[in-house]
């Protein structure tokens, strides 16, 4: 049995279409990462999933039960960790626990337990005394992530734990993430970090409501593999792009980070071409070579071709 | 379901001791209230200012004079010898009323014929004329019972700039209002109105801004997906108020009996349990202003305008019987109106279950529609 499945799900607020059609599945102990840019409908679809948001047409079910019929059941069998944080900030790290304890209804026998094990989890043994608000963004969110698995919940919705937190701490809680998935729990966690998209065994990339991709990270880059990609470093990158605008067997020019990542179907051919061009122009060209796709490759790929479409 | 509940309260008075602002909140409106009301808003007319126009002279108008300065009531500021006089005394606000002794007095008491002695009150501050018209009244019908023991006809006048209005005042009345409050004190009257207000701020405005903060800052929607029902919810979040608001009947009831000397003469018990059926319909309507805002900002302006027509219409402040007839019927709608007849009842006259259960029922009827009508609106969904 899928731990997660959804059929066609489409939920509108008023005339806007937040989630357009949604369909996937995500099988037991499957770390399924949700891409996609702010507004995609990525918080939405959690919502829906964990009975919060009615949808407005479709279905679909979270450990078996349905969601628009039997919300409470999947309340017991879930954890979740909103986009915001929402532990109380004026308790301490283990009011906040022995809170959810209670409210989750974790057997008396198993709350000792527990609790040894989320602090010893979230690494915060030493300060269960201090006050929420006085923990940093990294801690917080290992902290807010006990509280969803106070009561082991067999699935769990994680929508952008690590947002605002620094990349050391993310590494930390994506480890976590990770010891979680090989107890068998499944994650189904959304991001708009790109590089996080690495550490999923499967990925759904979302955009304005639809799914645009769907599958591993490697099954996402080997789709960009009929084209090739070239970093390109220039002495000014803007020009660049306008130089290249329409020049034969150039596909796409993207900016990343300081330089231009440039698509293209043939490297040596193309190459030769671009140098040739940019040099006309009086553009000095530091560094062309070819790259393996990232991740955020993909997505950029994946969303313009998506704009194309809608134009 | 009780361990959830007490969970929550538990949570509940960990943050509010926690912090100082809700301590603030929890216990300095109440004092502050009771001294507003205990000791600044003194509508109390104590040595009234009058002025003493004798026409007759003799030893039985001096001996109903020294009733008037003896009473602590009145000072004499003034022996008017004409009308003119008269006149001025009252168009300057020398003094707050004239009392005018017609000759023949002494002789027509005597003989037993009617008699009439006039009072001639500034009328412009309505509050203060009243309550000089029937001190005025009681000490002149005591007079007329003591001396004469035969009814007396009392006219007064009651006099607003422009021309005297004559009135009978018929004894009854006065009677009737020195039993209550013997001594006429406003502040019997206010302070323990003030628990009917004390309750509704505190419950009301605290459980709407509790839950909606909980809604502001995410933890609600944090709650939602979890088993908890929304009734343990609701009563987890109301109850620390309930109790709150029970405390602060028995502060008031205790600084009113040692501080303000006011005599409790019915039962507490039975103030308690009224104070439940009230909390029931302002935490419930707290609940429902919950439901209604989504920012505390929102359920701040949703309480006051909630809580100050009911503070206005409720009779604490400005009688009901004084009000256009149509507003009269407008505060049967209004469980402050209730309350506040209730803790009166119980404080002054010593009511009990027997004259107040009409009261109660209305209490008790209104609490159940409102909390009902706010579980209804309570959801675990977002949409
Ligand atoms: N309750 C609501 N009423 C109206 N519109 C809403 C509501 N909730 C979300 N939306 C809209 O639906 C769209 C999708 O929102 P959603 O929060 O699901 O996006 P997201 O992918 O989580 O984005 P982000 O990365 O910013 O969190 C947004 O345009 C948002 O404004
Ligand atoms: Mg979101």
């Amino acid at each position: 049995m899928n731990s997660v499945e959804i059929q066609d799900i489409v939920k509108t607020f008023g005339s806007f279409v937040a989630v357009d059609h949604v369909s996937l599945a995500v099988a037991k102990g499957e770390i399924f990462g949700f891409l996609g840019p702010n507004g995609a409908g990525k918080s939405t679809t959690i919502r829906v999933l964990c009975g919060l948001l009615t949808p407005t047409s479709g279905r679909a079910s979270v450990n078996g039960f349905d969601v628009a019929r039997q919300p409470e059941e999947i309340r017991r069998t879930i954890g979740y960790m909103s986009q915001k944080f929402s532990l109380y900030d004026d308790l301490t790290v283990e009011e906040n626990i022995d809170f959810f304890t209670g409210i989750y209804g974790v057997p008396r026998e198993k709350r000792a337990e527990r609790k040894r094990y989320v602090l010893e989890m979230a690494n915060l043994t030493e300060r269960r005394n201090a006050l929420t608000r006085t923990l940093s963004g990294g801690w917080k969110q290992r902290l807010a992530l006990g509280c969803a698995i106070l009561h082991d919940p067999p699935v769990l919705f994680l929508d952008e734990p690590t947002s605002g937190v620094d990349p050391l701490a993310r590494g930390a809680f994506w480890a976590l993430i990770h010891d979680l998935s090989e107890t068998g729990h499944t994650i189904f966690v959304s991001t708009h970090y790109m590089d996080e998209a690495e550490y999923c065994h499967r990925l759904a990339l979302m955009y304005r409501g639809k799914v645009i991709a769907l599958g591993t990270p490697a099954e996402l880059k080997a789709g960009l593999t009929a084209h090739s990609l070239l970093n390109l470093d220039s002495s000014d990158p803007l020009d660049t792009m306008r130089a290249l605008e329409g020049l034969a067997g150039v596909l796409d020019v993207a900016v990343f980070g300081g330089g231009l990542h440039v698509t293209v179907d043939d490297v040596d051919a193309t190459s030769a071409r671009v140098r040739q061009r940019l040099a006309a122009q009086g553009i000095k060209v530091r560094k062309l070579e070819q790259i393996e796709p990232s991740m955020e490759d993909v997505f950029v790929a994946l969303i313009e071709a998506e704009e194309r479409k809608a134009a | 379901m009780w361990e959830r509940i007490f969970v929550i309260l538990r949570k509940e008075f960990i943050q509010a001791l926690r912090e100082p602002r809700m301590r603030v909140l929890l216990f300095v409106p109440p004092i502050l209230q009771l001294i507003v009301f205990g000791f600044a808003v003194n509508l109390d007319v104590d040595h009234a200012r009058i002025a003493w126009m004798d026409m007759d002279r003799t030893p039985q108008s001096r001996s109903l004079r020294d009733r008037f300065t003896g009473s602590g009531r009145f000072d004499i500021v003034s022996a008017p010898g004409s009308e003119e006089d008269v006149q001025r005394t009252l168009d300057r606000g020398e003094a707050e009323a004239v009392v005018r002794i017609l000759p023949g007095f002494a002789r027509d008491t005597a003989r037993g014929r009617e008699t009439e002695v006039q009072v001639l009150i500034d009328g412009t501050n309505s509050n203060t004329a009243s309550l000089v018209s029937s001190y005025a009244a009681s000490i002149i019908a005591e007079y007329s019972v003591e001396v004469l023991e035969r009814q007396q006809r009392i006219k007064l006048l009651a006099r607003s700039p422009g021309s005297p209005v004559s009135m009978s005042v018929p004894q009854v009345t006065a009677r009737s209002r020195v039993w209550f409050n013997p001594d006429l004190y406003s502040r019997n009257y206010f302070v323990p109105g003030v628990i009917a207000n004390i309750i509704m701020l505190v419950t009301l405005m605290l459980t709407a801004l509790g839950i909606v903060r909980e809604k502001e800052i995410g933890t609600m929607e944090q709650l939602m997906v979890t088993p908890v029902r929304p009734m343990e919810l609701m009563l987890g979040k109301t109850l620390p108020f309930a109790v709150v608001g029970l405390l602060d009947v028995v502060l008031i009831t205790v600084v009113a009996f040692l501080v303000f000397h006011i005599p409790l003469h019915g039962s507490f018990l039975l103030l308690l349990f009224c104070a439940v059926l009230y909390l029931m319909t302002t935490l419930g309507a707290g609940l429902f202003l919950s439901t209604i805002s989504h920012t505390q900002q929102q359920a701040m302006m949703a309480s006051f305008f909630f809580s100050t027509p009911a503070f206005m219409l409720s009779g604490f402040a400005f009688p009901i019987r004084n009000m256009p007839v149509a507003v009269q019927y407008l505060t049967y709608l209004n469980p402050v109106r209730y309350f506040i007849e209730i803790v009166r009842g119980i404080f002054l006259k010593g009511a009990g279950v027997d004259v107040l259960w009409p009261q109660m029922a209305a209490l008790a009827a209104y609490g159940i529609a409102v909390v009902s009508l706010s579980a209804m609106r309570f959801h675990k969904k977002l949409d």
